[in-house]
């Protein structure tokens, strides 16, 4: 990183922080945001306005729709994730071990994917309610009520299946790294498993909640094509709307940058509520967790908590895929299926290789240098999540052509070359995009593992005489190195699945499995393209199962590693 | 962290130079496309055989107008194909495309599915046709757009998304034969008649019917093509065979062809057009020529189920015995200029919601 701790302006106050990390990091972040700052400026440029529009008939809709679904699956991601991470973390039950890997299986889904399977399934023609009528004797659909999935209901289930992994990820990786003293404590006072996780672990892992419900609430904003799908009218649809049928850019950037204003907001709200406040361990003893046995009922209980989510998000998901496969593989195998794969594999690695790297140098430069300017730029930086990805790939599109067409005029003007576009429908730009819009998920894990490190650790680095860069390398990430994996599959899986940026930003002729899937998903014909859409799940298991053993592993006390923390900061 | 970071950079770099159109023999012309590259393949490939040209293709739903709108006049970009008149109007309106004289093209396609300047050219068109059951639905109880608005189908209507393309631009045409006002008063009363929420595609429109939750739909005419003749998924034939095709608004006795009832069936355009930035003009045109041409007309026909634009081409049979019909003879550019108003009737009267 090289980045050395230069001071200038000397002893005073305020310009004393103005050094190479503080400049490196907020040059960083300003670099990760321009896409975000180009959709603004969209926004900005003149043209008639919606607004009018939109007021007097669907946008009092559009905010009513968003926040409830924003209520129900933040709800449900939290309750369902940090319920089994608890369980699987801190309660012995039958299953538990296979669980442990088995409940992040959906986040290998696109939601899209989940919305088309249990649609076909569960709508009004769909064998689920054919055969209820068959046996039961109705015939119209009078006869009988039935849940309706193309609804705001509907989109709430499968999003809170699809992203409840983020909430248990984090959760699981807090759980693990909390001290067992304060459970000691916990117990000696007399609470159970029950007061013990609502008292003391819930609390504990706040940071580790916050920034995997943000996530998950992110995700909730951008998607587009499941609430398309369920024609449920969210904030992020009337983008679209705006966009393609009233013909205005401006006014869909318009509507994503209020998106953007409020998601700010929150984050400011949360962050607000627990300044000052700290959350690292004061004690250096790792022993075991306690693993509060379960058994009879309960153990049945804690079981079935853990498997409905697995069979709902994944199993039966992945089984109609499957079937699909079996009798459209040769759709697929027609088409240039190989090198598609190797396309998804080889972006999906580079970009995650490259947002770890840049996640992992802000979320170090602000812990370093946590000054406003700072964290404030590191935020922004990582809000390209919560845009929707089609609008953020417009916000990629419009620097990257003018770059390639400033440096084509100028070279064309002064040594008469012209360079046509180097950037623009390259591969790169492909990554460019997935950094900008995944930076959240690598710079939210590493952040949240870097604030469980104590500040004395720093401490005896430095007078050990080691300068930041080396306390990084040799202090910090050995520690992070489970949550430096996490954040690098995170963005993996997430590029696998990955689908409107790729759509947009992508060369000639060239298709990932999600694109090839697309095509076909566009016009719901899912069927045809469904051995491609095994692969990308496929191809997100074993990374997903890798991910699981090294947090497994993490937990100090497991390997018999020292255990690092030191003293009250 | 730093060695495998410019490894993966140098990778980067050295993909992205891999897969740059490269141009063979006859040289190459490169398309933006909205019309799925499955569909295109193999009029694309006959193209590539009969004249050495290469094609290189990307395809996305959205987005595809600003790119091409950022990379100027350096795009890559020779061609555009879409599904719709909307995407070429909005070509034109952005100042994307240059005009094209040629005689073929001229000859091809009838003046109604073209630009006057040349800006645009349509290659198929598609009927936003009334699917109705075999049984439920009486003969003659439906003939326009404007029964399905009528008390009698309350409860019995289905259809897509009042926001999917088709429907606004189905409405727009609306507005073009009516004024506004009507065409809101149209759309409010259809959405009370609606049996449940839009939803799915045209062929879950005709599913829908088969299986009882409604009775009529509207959908195009080309994806009952594609259900009756689907071996893959035999059982959409049985969804298929389960409705007849109306045409709507067709003229006849008390309805004379100038009357608003009896303007014809709404007819939406698939097309293409040349960029103004096209640096494979020739190759584009010869491109768009091709595909107006009596032999591709024929495979949009006979694998598509679309109507040639092309007079004298064959249809596929099926679509040929569901007869022939009088489309609403208002120009597509007409059409295209109301959508923005028809998006916002369909949010004034919340047909979706």
């Amino acid at each position: 990183m090289g980045l050395v701790g230069t001071r200038f302006g000397g002893g005073a106050g305020t310009f004393r922080r103005i050094d190479g990390w503080t400049l490196g990091t907020v040059l960083v972040a300003l670099a990760a945001s321009i896409p975000i700052f180009a959709v603004i400026g969209l926004a900005l440029t003149p043209g008639e306005s919606v607004w009018g529009h939109l007021a007097s008939t669907v946008l009092p809709l559009y905010i009513r729709t968003t926040l409830l679904l924003m209520a129900g699956v933040g709800l449900g991601t939290l309750v369902i994730g940090a319920g089994t991470a608890w369980l699987v973390t801190m309660c012995r039950f039958p299953g538990r071990r296979i669980f442990e890997w088995a409940l992040l299986l959906p986040m290998a889904i696109p939601a899209y994917v989940v919305a088309y399977v249990y649609t076909d399934l569960l709508e009004y023609a769909g064998p689920v309610q054919g055969a209820l009528r068959a046996s039961l004797g109705w015939t119209t659909k009078g006869d009988y009520w039935f849940p309706e999935i193309r609804s705001l209901g509907g989109a709430i289930a499968v999003m809170t299946l699809a992203f409840y992994p983020y909430v248990y990820l984090l959760s699981r990786v807090a759980f693990l790294e909390q001290s067992v003293c304060v459970f000691e404590v916990s117990r000696t006072l007399g609470h159970g498993p029950w007061r013990s996780a609502f008292r003391i672990a819930l609390p504990l892992a706040r940071p580790a909640l916050v920034i995997g419900l943000s996530l998950v609430l992110m995700e909730t904003l951008n998607d587009f094509g499941t609430v398309d799908y369920f024609a449920v009218a969210t904030f992020t649809a009337g983008i679209f709307d705006v966009w393609l049928n009233m013909n205005s850019v401006s006014g869909a950037a318009q509507l994503a940058s209020v998106l953007l204003l409020f998601v700010l907001v929150v984050v400011y709200l949360e962050r607000r509520g627990r300044r000052g406040r700290r959350y690292h361990h004061t004690s250096a003893r790792y022993r075991a967790l306690p693993g509060y046995p379960l058994r009879g009922g309960s153990a049945a209980l804690a079981s079935l908590a853990c498997l409905a989510p697995v069979v709902l998000g994944f199993a039966v998901p992945a089984g109609v895929l499957g079937r699909y496969a079996l009798t459209h593989y040769a759709d697929t195998l027609e088409a240039d299926f190989l090198t598609y794969t190797a396309n998804s594999l080889g972006l999906s690695s580079m970009a995650a290789v490259i947002t770890v790297a840049v996640g992992i140098f802000m979320a170090y430069g602000a812990r370093l240098r946590g000054g406003p300017v700072v964290t404030a730029a590191t935020r922004f930086a990582s809000l390209g999540y919560a845009v929707p990805g089609a609008v953020l790939a417009i916000g990629v599109v419009l620097p990257t052509a003018w770059l390639d067409n400033t440096v084509d005029a100028v070279l064309d003007s002064v040594f008469g070359i012209s360079t046509g576009l180097l950037l623009s429908g390259s591969v790169f730009v492909i990554i460019i995009g997935y950094v900008v819009r995944f930076l959240a998920l690598s710079f939210g894990t590493i952040e949240a593992s870097l604030s469980k490190v104590t500040a004395s650790m720093d401490g005896a680095a430095r007078t050990l005489g080691a300068g930041p860069a080396a306390t990084l390398r040799r202090v910090h990430l050995p520690v992070m190195r489970g949550s430096v994996l996490t954040a690098a599959i995170l963005v993996f899986v997430d590029c696998m699945k990955e689908l409107p940026m790729t759509v947009i930003l992508r060369p000639f002729d060239f298709h990932t499995l999600a694109t090839f899937v697309h095509q076909y998903a566009s016009d719901e014909l899912l069927a045809e393209s469904s051995l491609a859409a095994l692969t990308i799940v496929a191809s997100g298991i074993l990374p997903v199962v890798l991910l699981s053993r090294t947090i497994g592993r993490s937990r100090p006390g497991h390997t018999g590693a020292p255990d690092g923390a030191g003293a009250t900061p | 962290m730093r060695k495998p970071a410019v490894v993966v950079l140098a990778a980067v770099v050295g993909l992205s130079i891999l897969p740059s159109p490269a141009g063979a023999e006859g040289g190459h012309v490169n398309l933006y496309s909205y019309r799925q590259p499955f569909l295109m393949k193999p009029l694309l490939d006959a193209f590539t055989r009969k004249t050495g040209i290469k094609v290189n293709m990307v395809y996305a739903k959205t987005g595809m107008l600003e790119r091409l709108k950022a990379e100027g006049r350096n795009s890559p970009a020779d061609a555009v194909l879409t599904a719709d008149i909307g995407r070429l109007t909005d070509l034109v309106r952005a100042g994307l495309v240059q005009p094209v004289a040629s005689a073929v093209l001229r000859a091809n396609i009838p003046a109604r599915y073209r630009h006057p300047d040349g800006l645009w050219f349509g290659l198929t068109t598609r009927a936003r046709v009334i699917y109705a059951d075999k049984t439920r639905v009486k003969p003659g109880e439906v003939s326009t757009y404007e029964d399905l608005a009528d008390p009698r189908f309350k409860g019995r209507v289905c259809t897509r998304s009042g926001k999917h393309a088709y429907n606004i631009s189905l409405l727009a045409s609306f507005i073009a034969a009516k004024g506004e006002k009507a065409a809101e008063a149209w759309a409010r009363a259809l959405q009370s008649n609606l049996a449940r929420r839009p939803q799915g595609n045209d062929r879950a429109q005709v599913r829908a019917i088969m299986e009882g939750e409604c009775d009529v739909a509207l959908g195009n005419s080309y994806y009952m093509g594609k259900m009756a003749t689907n071996d893959k998924k035999p059982e959409q034939k049985a969804w298929a065979a389960a409705v007849t095709i109306i045409f709507p608004n067709q003229p006849r006795a008390g309805r004379p062809g100038g009357d608003a009832l009896g303007r014809g069936t709404h007819v939406n355009l698939s097309g293409g057009a040349v960029t103004k930035s096209a640096k494979n003009r020739d190759n584009a045109i010869r491109l768009l020529e091709f595909l107006s041409g009596d032999f591709a007309q024929r495979i949009y026909a006979e694998q598509n189920f679309e109507y040639p634009v092309k007079s004298g081409v064959p249809l596929h049979p099926l679509v040929a015995s569901w007869g022939t019909f009088k489309a609403d003879t208002v120009h597509l550019t007409e059409v295209a200029k109301y959508r923005t108003a028809a998006a916002k009737i369909m949010d004034r009267v919340a047909f979706d919601h």
